[in-house]
């Protein structure tokens, strides 16, 4: 069995950031984020790391620096959470539009107001349309590979787009986990150099971002939208890679107890481990329920999702956002829509739970589970509820 | 503006519409934005250069004769030249 080493999670992304060999490091810290900061402007500065790390004035400034490193065809890396990601809202569309594979760390956290540094999905949601790759990772390990394989996909020649990595804040961010530490061979095998195909440099001149007026703007965001859906077998492929070259499986969506499932929970990030404790509760006690644990985000495995409930009556979708005075979680609603017209879907009940930190324990989810199961039965499957707010 | 048949379709564009020619800003035709257009009474003219130095969309040249005028192809019609020149002798009309 490989070797585990204890370590902060922050701490082991930031040691995955390393042995991708990183050329640019720029970030603004804001909790939960900071120890990935810190961490890595400690391995610049001992040396331990060769890249430069660009200290700036906001988040806005931090993507923005970014965006420049990446363009000349630097290996480019950025963290934030929160109201950082905020700041950072107008230059995200402009990373994926001009097709930097930048990678971002995104330690969800609640926004803004009342003020909260606690995580629930509320920041990662609101950058839902601006045409980044986004994943979400369960554990401390998962974090570390995600990492890895967020380079290797967003620089594809056939991908060119950035990454974020979404790891909840605090429940994994500080957290210690044990991690299986790669070796740097494996991980130079994986990741080849980068080389962006129409770099800036001035021997051979080029303009990015430039002007398109309304007779060219369709046809570059269809492109664009192209390029992102397509991403996805790129995302597979460098998956089954990284099962052959680590011996760790990752899929859109991971499944747990689903053989004979006829109720399924759906959740995405760190939750999914207490889901998994009230999964096993919930079997013991004789109810056919399994887990599907979203982990692309976008683009969303809607053919893989269709495939994998098609046998549930019931399928219960957790989200840690609320899309205020709309069709219910996020979450729930994409997969409501994506299931739509298919024949044989199952009822899809949402819960919005875990918002500001809220701990949600194993016994919330077991009732969650009962309580969706009776919804479903009396078609009330329009519904959805804010779980955990006192009356 | 150019016809549909001209224009490049979805899978023409390099990715995040990169362009790669220097200068292809020129190709650009910002004439057609224009609702007037310059007319000159060069008899007037003193060529002080005026109308060169203000044009915004620097498309005043020199043509054959010596004179400074307006390149149609991509003058917006803004009427700036008509305004500053000092010998009045560019008046716009409806184009």
């Amino acid at each position: 069995m490989p070797e585990r080493t204890g370590m902060e999670v922050s701490i082991a992304l930031s040691e995955a950031v390393k042995m991708c060999k990183t050329d640019v490091v720029s970030a603004y810290p804001i909790t939960p984020q900071t120890h990935i900061v810190e961490h890595l402007a400690e391995l610049v500065a001992d040396d331990e790391m060769d890249a430069e790390f660009i200290p700036v004035e906001s988040e806005h400034s931090a993507l923005s620096a970014c965006l420049g490193s990446s363009a000349v065809g630097a290996r480019t890396f950025t963290a934030t959470a929160g109201q950082g990601l905020e700041l950072m809202h107008e230059v995200m569309y402009i990373a994926s539009s001009m097709r930097l594979p930048i990678v971002m760390a995104l330690c969800n956290r609640a926004l803004s107001a009342p003020l909260s540094v606690w995580c629930d999905h509320g920041d990662a949601m609101s950058i839902r349309d601006t045409g980044w790759i986004q994943v979400f990772a369960e554990n401390g390990q998962e974090v570390f590979d995600m990492t890895i394989q967020a380079f290797r996909i967003a620089e594809d020649a056939d991908v060119l787009l950035p990454v974020v990595v979404n790891l909840d804040g605090f429940n994994l961010t500080h957290v210690v986990e044990p991690i299986i530490l790669p070796d740097q061979e494996q991980v130079d095998r994986y990741l080849p150099e980068f080389h962006y195909p129409y770099p800036l440099h001035p021997d051979k001149p080029v303009s990015m971002g430039t002007y398109a007026p309304p007779h060219l703007y369709i046809e570059v965001k269809k492109a664009q939208d192209e390029a992102l859906k397509n991403s996805k077998q790129i995302i597979l492929k460098a998956w089954d890679e990284f099962r052959q070259i680590f011996g760790r499986e990752y899929n859109p969506i991971e499944l747990y107890c689903m053989d004979d499932a006829d109720v399924a929970v759906m959740a995405m990030g760190s939750i999914n481990e207490t889901v998994s404790l009230a999964i096993d509760e919930l079997r013991e006690e004789g109810l056919k329920v399994g887990q599907l644990k979203l982990r692309l985000w976008r683009p969303f495995p809607h053919t893989e999702l269709r495939e994998v409930v098609k046998s549930l009556k019931t399928l219960i979708v957790i989200d840690r956002a609320i899309s205020f005075g709309g069709p219910g979680g996020p979450v729930c609603s994409e997969v409501r829509s994506s299931l739509y017209e298919h024949e044989g879907m199952p009822h899809v009940i949402g819960f919005v739970t875990g918002l500001g930190g809220r701990e949600v324990k194993t016994s919330d989810f077991k009732k969650m589970v009962r309580k969706g199961v009776e919804q479903a039965e009396k078609g009330l499957e329009e519904d959805y509820e804010i779980v955990g707010a006192r009356e | 503006m150019q016809s549909s048949e001209e224009l490049p379709g979805w899978k023409d564009f390099k990715p995040g519409a990169v362009v790669t020619d220097a200068g292809s800003a020129r190709s650009y035709k910002t004439g057609d934005w224009r609702s007037q257009r310059p007319t000159y009474d060069f008899e007037k003219c003193i060529k002080c250069g005026f109308c060169y130095l203000f044009c915004p969309e620097g498309c005043i040249h020199v043509n054959d004769d010596g004179f400074m005028e307006a390149d149609l192809y991509h003058c917006k019609g803004c009427g700036i030249c008509a305004h500053e020149c000092p010998m009045h002798v560019v008046t716009m009309v409806e184009d």
